[in-house]
């Protein structure tokens, strides 16, 4: 039963001497309103065949586990172990020397323990040991194992849905573990017991029944972009009409389908249309497709296989539509999927070319057997071939810094390709603290799912993106940065908040929006706007347009 | 010795007692790391924590400028707004000055004692504020987050119509009205 | 598990390890015992059991290509990449290997230096984590250095590598020690080394909260188990001097699979042997694999080049998609209303539904 706390309780919270304290094991997770995500709704589960879908609640005493749940997880385990070498050679070599402890950001915002990636792995570990090795079956606690219980279930889907997948405590693992790849096993495990939240469950039912996350029906889809060309008009005068599932494209593209609802993805998103209207004249044949229409792949926070699933409509629908090669907009783990997982999942893609810029001749051989481009890669071979007339001065009212995403860059090695399109459309650009950067990144405290645009959990978020909050707020103040660039939408859709509750006074932006802006048009109207109708520096007098 | 010259004498030592009752909030675990760990990007929470409660001290002391004793408790209780604590618990630190300074000065009962308390208490009010603006702000966020998820969607889509921002006679009429 | 008692087990299964053979040849004379049939059978353990435990690793397959890329991938050829970190091909993947293995780079990328400034002053900080990868580096190499100096034991004529080894690691300390000139051997630095890092590994575990905290059993014991080898190792160096000719003979007998028992080698001798057969024998079921695991890792042993050299998943399967034509079947009137081109004509929608 719960009691008051007593004032002297409340100031301090634990008096136990540590000595005869228990330890992590024995200390079941407390699931806690604000970190948690709603757990996945039937529907979502049904509509794309998961197993043991139902209404439940993680604050329920009862989560309705099918009777035989533990042989389901073991035997789940194990198949994994025989599938995945990286879950086998994880799971025994770990010799908690601490030294990705205090790397994670959830970690490092919460203090919470069991935010650690070592322990977070150590959840499956213990579990591991005293079911498979021989010393933990034998010696049990004294050989670091223990047993799959309610309560174990419980604190493994609490942890493993606070994991962002962000893999920075892999880059300083001296045997590169990498609590990603146990938490996206893990995940699957409880996905077969219908455990999954809400927040990844939905995305990934409407991603494959309507192609984007939202369920956004085609017609509608194409509606936003009508939208988006009325904007673009009022703001250039000009008329940058869009090509949809047009077959005989030479290129076909795909962006997360965050760009096309929420801001300011938005801006990023009209973006993206007015450079493929500003290359149009100069030979640039590009559809884009409502079926295909999310990069961003919310099966890889379910399973493998959903991730597969999802990933097929990209090939699928550039073969339906007879293009060259795609090209893939500004996103985070699309990109991470599509660097090391696409062409192992769906390809070979035969039916598609070796992909060359049809503007610079340039070949993308680091695209080779994929066959897809990462359109910041693109922009960037354009505008060192010098083929964008570029108004840098109209993003001078922007102090810009660069938060790199997590998979782009540890799961890729994006990095300086956006860093190169940012200084040749911006005056100023200023990067943050060396470790919060590059491979050191830190995440957003949203990503993959562990709480993507989901309001139930925002004190998970905000704590977790508190280290990428503090280094902004360190460029903020030393330099006055005002703009936060990224190039993944998830940042897009949440990095805002996370600013708002810093950093007060940090707008986000994907870096096309600025390339967007900088573009200068034969014949044109005079611009005194950015895109999203703020005027244009110098031009604050101006009339509004 | 005035209380003011005893607490600046004592400053150094109370500070210290002060950080390390707020870092003891935290779990045994972890606390290792919010004291040792100095890089300010790399372990966030401990650095705000040293610094501010440095920086509230002294304002404390000086006790003109609520402003920056503002600032203080909003850098502090911002983070804790949204960590695992209750709200008490968010802000209990503010009290814990009492004690510390009691343990530091001997338990003697004088004017300015009474008056220095009476000052803390004051804090404490502040930081109930503080606290309830931050989570005030949090709700303000999932609220936005929903509203900009589906509202901006169906205006677009064309599916709803808002009232223009220049209705004429409108919005100031209904403004007035009470209900 | 509480971490007071996971000392306290851990300590008395290396107290258990240390009285066996004290028992076994002190008391019981079982010298063919721990003098042949155990280091033998800890032997065949070590090795088939790292082998086994690496066959098992290598019948998982690696479905995908997931390396963890900590630099700038191959890309245009005006873009500085980082050939190390982010390897394109085998070459880039042997060399990070190499420095992963030989100067534990990632654990050294944790090193921080900090350059702060304490009231107006700058200042240079080390972070603890320069500790770690310095405790780590100096434990795994004085251990490789004492282990290729006891090749003087079981080799004959002794190489010359093991001999300059031994000239090299005791020079340093050569008219430094204190015992110089008592009639005891020169200290070895790396048996010094060897103790000061396990002592500060050992005592991090106990110190830090953090690292306290996800301490097992089985970080304690391996740490306590290698201590005791040290200490045993080093009392019969500086103390209970035994006779390393008989010692020689029983080492070479072994080798060369015609073991002898000499008699007149002290205890602490079989004590010695017997804590370094149960830690080997302990090695392939223990977190001590991760000495062969690195070289299995899939974060660290894979080139980033999945975008143009393909990776085939052995275990591939064909999954339920949700087709184009089940998509235009569900969505064709709208499609066709906002103009959007469709693979059939209205009237289709009306046929897939007759047929319903």
């Amino acid at each position: 039963m719960a009691t008051t706390p007593k004032p002297q309780e409340t100031a301090k919270i634990d008096h136990r001497p540590p000595l005869f304290e228990k330890g992590w094991m024995d200390k079941p997770a407390e699931i806690r309103p604000g970190i948690y995500c709603y757990g996945s709704k039937p529907k979502n589960l049904e509509y794309v065949g998961m197993p043991y879908p139902k209404d439940w609640n993680p604050e329920d005493e009862d989560w309705q586990l099918p009777e035989n749940w533990k042989e389901i997880i073991e035997e789940g385990f194990k198949d994994r172990l025989d599938r995945f070498r990286s879950l086998k050679v994880f799971m025994d070599i770990c010799v908690r020397c601490g030294a990705c402890a205090d790397k994670c950001h959830f970690f490092i915002g919460s203090g919470d323990p069991k935010n650690m990636p070592v322990l977070r792995a150590e959840l499956l570990r213990s579990v591991y040991r005293k079911k498979f090795t021989t010393g933990g079956k034998l010696l049990g606690k004294f050989g670091g194992g223990r047993d799959l219980t309610e309560d174990v279930l419980k604190e493994w889907w609490y942890y493993l849905y606070q994991c962002s997948e962000c893999r920075r405590c892999s880059v300083f693992c001296p045997y590169g573990i990498d609590t990603a790849e146990v938490t996206i096993l893990g995940r699957e495990l409880t996905n077969l017991l219908g455990l999954n939240i809400d927040w990844i469950a939905a995305p990934v039912a409407n991603c494959y029944r309507t192609g984007n996350h939202l369920g956004i029906q085609p017609h509608a889809y194409k509606d936003m972009l009508d939208f988006f060309t009325d904007e673009i008009e009022d703001i250039t005068g000009l008329r940058m009409e869009q090509d949809m599932n047009r077959k005989g494209a030479e290129i076909l593209f795909v962006t997360p389908s965050g760009d096309v609802f929420a801001d300011p993805g938005t801006y990023t998103c009209m973006g993206y249309m007015m450079l493929f209207h500003y290359l149009k004249s100069i030979g640039l044949d590009i559809t884009w497709s409502t079926y295909a229409s999310e990069g961003g792949n919310f099966g890889y926070f379910t399973s493998h296989e959903m991730a597969k699933r999802l990933n097929a409509k990209m090939y699928a629908e550039a073969k339906r539509l007879g293009v060259k090669w795609i090209l893939g907009g500004e996103c985070g783990h699309m990109w991470r999927v599509l660097n090391q997982y696409m062409d192992t999942f769906n390809g070979p893609p035969d039916f598609l070319e070796e992909p060359v810029s049809p503007l610079t001749g340039t070949k993308f051989e680091n695209a080779k057997t994929t066959k897809m481009v990462h359109l910041v890669e693109f922009t960037a071979d354009l505008i060192k071939n010098n083929k964008l007339k570029l108004d840098t001065s109209r993003n001078d009212n922007l102090k810009v810094t660069f938060h790199d995403s997590c998979n782009t860059s540890r799961g890729m090695g994006f990095l300086e390709e956006p860093r190169y399109v940012i200084k040749s459309v911006c005056n100023h650009f200023y990067e943050m603290p060396p470790e919060t950067i590059r491979e050191q990144t830190f995440c957003c405290g949203s990503g993959s799912g562990s709480g993507l645009n989901a309001g139930e959990d925002m004190e998970l978020r905000m704590r977790g993106g508190l280290p990428r909050a503090n280094a902004v707020k360190y460029v903020h103040e030393k330099h006055g940065v005002n703009m936060l660039a990224c190039i993944c939408a998830i940042d897009r859709a949440v990095l805002p908040n996370l600013m708002d509750y810093w950093v007060p006074g940090v707008q986000v932006t994907g870096v096309h929006e600025m390339v967007a802006n900088a573009l200068v048009f034969e014949g044109e109207q005079k611009r005194t706007t950015n895109l999203r109708g703020e005027p244009l520096p110098g031009m604050e007098d101006e009339e509004d347009v | 010795m005035s209380l003011k010259n005893l607490l600046s004498e004592k400053r150094s030592s109370i500070i210290k007692r002060w950080q390390d009752a707020i870092v003891s909030s935290y779990p045994k675990d972890s606390r290792g790391f919010l004291k040792r760990t100095k890089s300010q990007f790399a372990n966030p929470v401990g650095c705000i924590i040293t610094k501010e409660i440095e920086t509230l001290y002294d304002e404390v002391i000086k006790g003109d400028n609520a402003d920056k004793i503002s600032s203080c408790l909003d850098t502090i209780i911002r983070i804790r707004a949204v960590q695992d604590f209750t709200p008490s618990q968010a802000v209990a630190f503010v009290l814990q000055l009492k004690d510390i300074i009691r343990e530091e000065l001997g338990n003697n009962h004088s004017p300015d004692m009474d008056a220095f308390d009476k000052q803390v208490d004051e804090i404490l009010l502040m930081a109930f504020d503080v606290y309830s603006k931050c989570r005030q702000k949090i709700y303000e966020i999932r609220v936005r987050e929903v509203k900009n998820q589906v509202g901006k969607l169906l205006e677009r889509a064309n599916l709803i119509v808002e009232i223009p921002e220049q209705a004429p006679g409108l919005r100031d009429d209904n403004a007035k009205t009470s209900l | 598990m509480n971490f007071f008692l996971s000392i306290i087990f851990s300590s008395f299964a290396v107290l258990v390890v240390v009285l066996i053979p004290w028992i076994g040849v002190g008391a019981l004379d079982l010298r063919a015992l721990f003098g042949v049939v155990i280091p033998y059978a800890a032997m065949a353990t070590f090795f088939v059991g790292i082998v086994v435990r690496v066959i098992d690793w290598g019948r998982s397959p690696v479905p995908f290509r997931i390396p963890t890329t900590a630099g700038q991938e191959w890309s245009f050829p005006w873009i500085k990449r980082n050939p190390i970190d982010n390897p394109k091909g085998l070459g880039g993947v042997i060399v990070r290997m190499l420095f992963e293995v030989l100067t534990f780079r990632s654990l050294f990328r944790n090193t921080r230096l900090e350059y702060r400034r304490v009231d107006g002053v700058p200042k240079v900080d080390y972070e603890w984590e320069k500790w770690l990868w310095l405790a780590a580096i100096l434990f795994h190499y004085s251990f490789l250095v004492i282990f290729l100096r006891h090749f003087r034991f079981f080799m004959e004529p002794v190489p010359g590598f093991v001999t300059l080894l031994q000239n090299l690691d005791g020079f340093m300390q050569m008219g430094a020690a204190p015992f110089n000139g008592f009639g005891l051997p020169g200290v070895y630095l790396t048996d010094m080394l060897l103790m000061a890092a396990l002592t500060w590994l050992l005592l991090r575990r106990v110190l830090y909260s953090q690292i306290r905290y996800i301490s097992l059993p089985a970080d304690y014991f391996p740490l306590f188990l290698i201590l005791a080898l040290g200490f045993s190792g080093m009392l019969m160096r500086y103390l209970f001097r035994v006779d390393v000719t008989k010692v020689k003979e029983l080492a070479i007998g072994l080798f060369k699979f015609s073991p002898t028992v000499p008699d007149g080698i002290g205890v602490i001798f079989y004590i010695h042997l017997f804590i370094l057969c149960v830690l080997i024998a302990y090695f392939p079921f223990s977190k001590l694999m991760h000495l062969a695991g690195i070289f299995l890792s899939p974060t660290r042993n894979l080139a980033n080049n999945s975008r143009f050299v393909r990776h085939v998943n052995p275990w591939n399967y064909p999954v339920p998609t949700h087709t184009y034509e089940e998509y235009e079947d569900e969505f064709r009137e709208h499609m066709i209303e906002a103009g959007l081109p469709v693979e059939k004509g209205a009237d289709a929608t009306a046929e897939s539904e007759e047929k319903e």
